[in-house]
């Protein structure tokens, strides 16, 4: 049975097509300002690679915050469930999962099946979403993917005072004037984000294994200051960002069964 | 590329507001007998107030610099120009806002809190009960007394949303000069819903959404104006509106916020008879005149 997932996200749009547990094709498109062309170009460019037409597909299922606007969707799910349902099936001993997204971070509580038992999610403040870092790359005057290796060489930790990333771009630029080295503010940059997910995880309760998931889980200076922050090692897969859409396309799987 | 070239090219900041100095030029330093001063030295701006026997003598306001003690000098400096006054006849400094601490030649440190409220009852008179100070990275609520003496606050300042960074970023993504905002967001027919993100960074992208869908500068300024007055209110019905009410702080210059906190208040704020981005060093010199006055009688 061959089904999809959309996550169609703040940012990016992911779609992922699935047969029988085994991912056949997957594509993402920048969200931009014509959401509803960005998913139809994301869901034409992943049928494309797979060498399937529309028809095949059993049941398309979509997630994220656009889901609604993911019109030939036969059924949709909660970012939060998609990522548990995700998170097991990529993690079968995972009990906490924790995503990244551009504009929102999630702190999630599960089953061995994959069932939500507690969750929280931020979605009012850049300060604990991938926003952050890019706002901070920007006061930096370096590229987002520079930072990792910039914060893994930092051997010194200084403190960030601003937590709002409007106030956070000043406090860098001042570090900047002050001569403090790049690699030293950047890696205070990530410890200040690894602390406020964390703050939000332990809102939830964190019960290992845990998951990291979400475009922010490809950063490795982010994920180090975070296992740092936890004193745990963290479980990540090789796309954490293509999660939202894995879960989406599990769960199509699941109902078409129920379904038809 | 000629450098003048180079120079037409630099991009306009539009965030920037006008630094400035004032002084009244018909007291004579050399009579008084108490010269106090305040310093506010902000998270984005300081000001410098002085007070020749209680009376306001001169004031300025500029931005802050990445160092607290070179601020607040840069600041007394400038409200002393021209006035011929040597800084060694100021018999007490007193110092507040976020850089307070650090100020060498400060004799005494006093929180902002009650510097605001002490400088809007000389401002406002002593019927202000609700002092609003909307500052450059903070906003805080205070409840006061007939004597400027603070009851009870609260404040934000974990979140530019609600300051006037945030109104300072908005200003530069819509290109609209800072003092230009108020105006601009009234001038539209009709108020448009309020932006929907709390933060600055989120409303940003909103801001860019809207501008998109065709929205004017002027409607995106209105809805962004709306949210931020909302999420004041929000922070003002937490303690409590007492009448009669002020505000403070640069955005107490903003008339698109006044208006709109006005409206969603249901409460006319109080005239302003000075700057009321001085209120913080106002209240400040206040203080420093009544603690020399106890030295003096010590």
């Amino acid at each position: 049975m061959i089904t999809a997932g959309v996550d169609c996200g703040a940012r990016t749009i992911k779609v992922l097509i699935l047969q029988d547990g085994k991912e056949l094709a997957k594509s993402t498109v920048l969200t931009g300002f014509d959401q509803l062309a960005a998913v139809e170009q994301a869901f034409q460019s992943a049928l494309q690679q797979a060498n399937l037409a529309r028809e095949q597909l059993r049941h398309i299922t979509a997630t994220g915050i656009g889901r609604k606007s993911v019109a030939f969707a036969n059924s949709e799910i909660t970012e939060v469930s998609a990522d548990a349902k995700a998170a097991v099936f990529l993690f079968p001993n995972v009990r906490t999962v924790i995503d990244v997204g551009a504009e929102e971070g999630r702190a999630i509580r599960c089953e061995a099946d994959g069932r939500v038992k507690d969750f929280a999610v931020n979605e009012k403040c850049a300060a604990g979403a991938g926003t952050f870092l890019e706002t901070m790359a920007r006061a930096l005057e370096i590229k987002l993917d520079e930072m990792s290796a910039l914060s893994l060489k930092s051997q010194k930790i200084i403190p960030m005072n601003a937590q709002c990333a409007v106030f956070a771009e000043s406090e860098v630029v001042s570090l900047i004037h002050a001569g403090i080295a790049k690699e030293d503010i950047v890696r205070a940059v990530h410890e200040a984000m690894a602390d406020r997910i964390a703050a939000m995880a332990r809102r939830v309760g964190i019960e290992r294994e845990v998951a990291l998931l979400g475009g922010v889980g490809k950063d490795p200076g982010f994920v180090a200051a975070f296992k740092r922050e936890l004193e745990l090692d963290v479980l990540i897969p090789p796309e954490p960002e293509y999660v939202g859409a894995l879960g989406a396309a599990l769960v199509a799987a699941e109902r078409n069964v129920g379904g038809s | 590329m000629s450098e003048q070239s180079v120079q037409l090219n630099t991009k306009r900041e539009y965030w920037r507001w006008k630094e400035y100095n004032w002084r009244d030029a018909s007291i004579d330093w050399k009579q008084a007998q108490i010269i106090s001063c305040g310093i506010d030295v902000g998270s984005v701006s300081s000001q410098a107030v002085v007070f020749t026997d209680g009376k306001l003598f001169a004031y300025s306001s500029l931005r802050t610099g990445s160092n607290s003690p070179t601020s607040a000098q840069k600041a007394l400096d400038w409200a002393l120009q021209g006035t011929d006054l040597p800084r060694e006849r100021i018999q007490y400094i007193v110092a507040t806002g976020y850089g307070r601490v650090n100020i060498p030649f400060a004799h005494k440190a006093i929180t902002e809190i009650a510097c605001h409220a002490r400088g809007a009852n000389f401002i406002y008179g002593p019927s202000v009960r609700t002092v609003l100070d909307m500052g450059g990275q903070d906003c805080k609520a205070i409840r006061c007394d007939e004597r400027g003496k603070v009851t009870n606050f609260l404040m934000n300042d974990k979140c530019a949303a609600g300051t006037g960074r945030g109104m300072e970023v908005m200003a530069d993504l819509l290109q609209v000069p800072i003092e230009e905002v108020g105006p601009a967001s009234l001038s539209v027919n009709e108020e448009p819903p309020p932006v929907s993100s709390t933060c600055v960074v989120f409303a940003k992208s909103e801001a860019l959404g809207l501008l998109r869908q065709g929205w004017s500068k002027e409607r995106v300024l209105a809805a962004f104006c709306q949210a931020m007055a909302h999420r004041t209110v929000e922070l003002l019905s937490r303690i409590g509106v007492e009448k009669e009410f002020a505000i403070t702080g640069g955005i107490a210059k903003n008339i698109g916020i006044v208006k709109r906190l006005e409206n969603e208040l249901k409460i006319k704020a109080l005239e302003p008879k000075l700057d009321p981005q001085i209120a913080g060093a106002l209240g400040a010199a206040l203080f420093a005149k009544a603690l020399y006055e106890k030295q003096l009688a010590s």
